[in-house]
């Protein structure tokens, strides 16, 4: 009866997320987590249910579609039984599955990897088995996209997720494989991936977001921290293609050390509304950040993109480049910042948002910034907006190619120049193949 | 056999007419070259044949073995087996020749029909051989950096995968040097037979020396206004278009 009336008044609401379902949801977890793990989740929780709901005039929050915020109606969710749908396979170094928010299967590293220290394991083991390492990395930057109220909400309620460590030196050749899937009508899923690529590692990961049917209203408040130490290569691939009909948010923190290169790509293909928040910390001299991402956008989808790419110290490269395509009704928002910190001299950061537009009735909205207290720094940001080229398309028409298919053949062409970047083939065709199924629906 | 026959057509640009009531037939099997100053249309005229657009018909026909063809789509008539060589080709960054071909090919498959990519890529690469075109080529974005002569071979290329029944081939031989010319020739005159038919615009008799035409038209201000074998290409060689703009004037 009090939730009624809560969510019936304005702000702060907790919906769904009542203290009886938090409640619940801490008795379902497992005994012989560390007490500050659980500390940090009830004080996570008593910031969610005290914070407003975002609103129209939050500076965080701007051009989303406020209204469409709910935290009504979703459920924490049964474990799941039927096998999710298995995407497209390129070959895996290991493989766990997570399926609303439980384990569900995995393949496991090869032995030698195991004996050379490379660690895949769940959250809820790695909490108890390398705790400190956790401890140190867990959610460990504060929020900066706003005051925070899905990241509390996602950490309070976080059950379970990935863990991946790679000790100094070892290169995997092939990718890890994480996989999160919302099973269900209405169901809240919280995934996280924590990675960590220690002094001279080498890994790619691979990350996806699916749900098995693409009609059923879902919540997702998801998170990772992607960690590269001295020297380390971190590569990261996001597919978010949650089900038409959710909700979902997502917030990425990635810290770069020294010498270290972290190239990500967010593939944004599912929801009804997406938000997706990336920070990248460059926090020693020599740290690159590479941040891609690519949207295809249609019918009425809102994909919300906030980045902050924050030069901490000397000689640090970031070089982001967003591209969006969109079609029908669809709505992006790009929302970016550069900061460069006063003794961050010689920063070298670029940020770049493209926008293709296929239809009259889509509308991309673009807020590119900077923030710069260094004087010697180079810094290049910029937003574009383009439609098709019709001397472009008649050419693929005039070859027998239908305007759909040449439009397709087009918007693939725009996203080029961000998959090219990928060094690995086969992740660039995967990635190709799973755009493909968003133009095909 | 087929035919494809324009009737009395005009076409505008916008308020500005300028193919201004042409007719022609084309059998399949004949070579037909188009020859004109510049600015007479003839682009204009093979453009408005493929469907682009920009270009209006406001009146006559095309018809493409008896049925008209201006109700369809640019896709539909080149599937219907029109090719457009342009004057001008397009440049398609992050599109490869053979995604850009394979998706052309396809195009003309049957519903639910799947492509043998081992197929497709030994019959590409077989007539990339024939037209000495690099392999490379394959994987390169459509035209992007292309040299001249390059993008004119790479429209052969594009034609000879997919054996239209009439092809408008608009100045192929503008911008290819001495051999590129011979190669391209030699390529053109390969898919020559009974079963295609070409319109072939040239500012150049000497490329009527290797791509021997069985007709030659003079255009004119949006016209046909002398037709005649190949001796006529020779004739304009040496007379100029004032000889045929005197000839106007007198008739
Ligand atoms: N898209 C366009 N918009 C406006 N005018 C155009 C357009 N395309 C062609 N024209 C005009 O139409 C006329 C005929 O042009 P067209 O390109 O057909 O000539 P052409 O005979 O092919 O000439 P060339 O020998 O130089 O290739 C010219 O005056 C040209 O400027
Ligand atoms: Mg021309």
């Amino acid at each position: 009866m009090t939730s009624s009336i809560e969510t019936m008044s304005a702000a702060p609401a907790v919906g769904s997320f009542t203290p009886e379902a938090f409640a619940a949801h801490l008795a379902s977890l497992p005994p012989g987590l560390p007490a500050w793990w659980l500390e940090r989740k009830r004080a996570a929780y008593a910031r969610f249910a005290a914070l407003p709901m975002p609103g129209r005039t939050d500076e965080a929050w701007r051009f989303s579609n406020i209204s469409g915020l709910t935290l009504d109606g979703f459920a924490l969710p049964a474990a799941a039984t039927a096998t999710p749908y298995a995407p497209i396979g390129i070959k895996k170094s290991a493989k766990l599955v997570f399926a609303n928010g439980r384990l569900f299967s995995r393949e496991v590293l090869a032995a030698d990897l195991v004996a050379r220290g490379v660690i895949v394991d769940t959250l809820q083991n790695a909490l108890v088995r390398h705790e400190a390492l956790v401890k140190e990395h867990l959610l460990a930057q504060p929020p900066k996209f706003g005051p925070g109220k899905f990241s509390a909400l996602h950490e309070a309620f976080l059950a379970d997720g990935a863990f991946v460590y790679v000790p100094k030196g070892v290169e995997l050749e092939h990718p890890i494989g994480l996989f999160h899937y919302a099973l269900g009508a209405d169901a809240a899923v919280f995934p996280h991936s924590l990675v960590i690529a220690a002094d001279q590692a080498k890994v790619t990961i691979v990350e996806y977001f699916g749900s098995t049917d693409d009609t059923e209203a879902q919540f997702a408040a998801g998170a990772n921290d992607l960690y590269a130490g001295h020297g380390a290569q971190l590569t990261y691939i996001g597919k978010q293609d949650w089900s038409h009909r959710a909700l979902s948010f997502q917030s990425n923190s990635t810290v770069v050390r020294r010498d270290a290169r972290v190239q990500s790509l967010n593939l944004h293909l599912g929801a009804r509304q997406a938000r997706h928040e990336s920070l990248s910390q460059l926090q020693a001299p020599g740290a690159f950040s590479e941040m891609l991402a690519l949207t295809v956008a249609r019918e009425t989808q809102e994909f919300d993109q906030r980045t902050l790419q924050i030069h901490q110290a000397p000689n640090t490269k970031s070089d982001l480049l967003y591209k969006n395509a969109l079609l029908d009704q669809a709505k992006t928002i790009f929302s970016g910042l550069i900061v460069v910190d006063p003794d961050a001299q010689k920063t070298d950061a670029y940020q770049s948002n493209r926008n293709l537009m296929l239809s009259e009735q889509a509308e991309a909205n673009s807020l590119p910034g900077l923030e710069i207290q260094a004087n010697d720094v180079r810094c290049t940001h910029g937003a574009t907006s383009s439609r098709i080229d019709p001397e472009q398309e008649f050419y693929l028409q005039s070859r027998g190619i239908d305007k759909t298919t040449a439009d397709e053949l087009l918007t693939f062409g725009f996203f080029e120049e961000v998959l090219n970047r990928l060094a690995d083939e086969d992740l660039h065709a995967a990635l190709r193949t799973l755009i493909q199924t968003k133009f095909t629906k | 056999m087929s035919s494809l026959v324009i009737q009395d057509l005009h076409v505008a640009i916008g308020e500005k007419e300028i193919v201004k009531g042409l007719s022609l037939t084309i059998n399949s099997g004949e070579v037909h070259a188009i020859m004109g100053p510049n600015g007479t249309g003839k682009s204009t005229l093979s453009k408005a044949i493929a469907g682009h657009p920009d270009y209006t018909i406001t009146s006559g026909d095309v018809l493409l073995d008896g049925a008209s063809i201006l109700e369809k789509e640019a896709d539909e008539r080149a599937r219907a087996g029109l090719f457009l060589a342009f004057q001008y080709p397009s440049e398609i960054p992050g599109v490869s020749i053979a995604n850009f071909l394979r998706a052309a090919v396809q195009a003309r498959m049957a519903e639910g029909e799947e492509l043998d990519a081992t197929a497709y890529y030994k019959r590409l690469y077989a007539k990339m051989d024939m037209l000495k075109i690099d392999r490379k080529f394959t994987s390169r974005s459509v035209n992007e950096g292309f040299s001249g002569g390059e993008k004119k071979r790479c429209e052969i290329l594009q034609m000879a995968m997919l054996e239209p029944k009439f092809a408008l081939m608009d100045e192929t031989d503008s911008g290819l040097d001495i051999d590129a010319l011979r190669i391209v020739s030699e390529g053109v005159n390969t898919l020559r037979g009974p079963d295609l038919g070409v319109l072939m615009i040239t500012h150049y008799q000497r490329l009527l020396n290797y791509i021997v035409p069985d007709y030659v038209h003079v255009m004119w201000d949006g016209r046909i206004v002398k037709s005649g074998d190949k001796s006529l290409a020779l004739e304009l060689e040496a007379k100029g278009y004032d000889w045929v703009k005197k000839e106007l004037a007198l008739a």
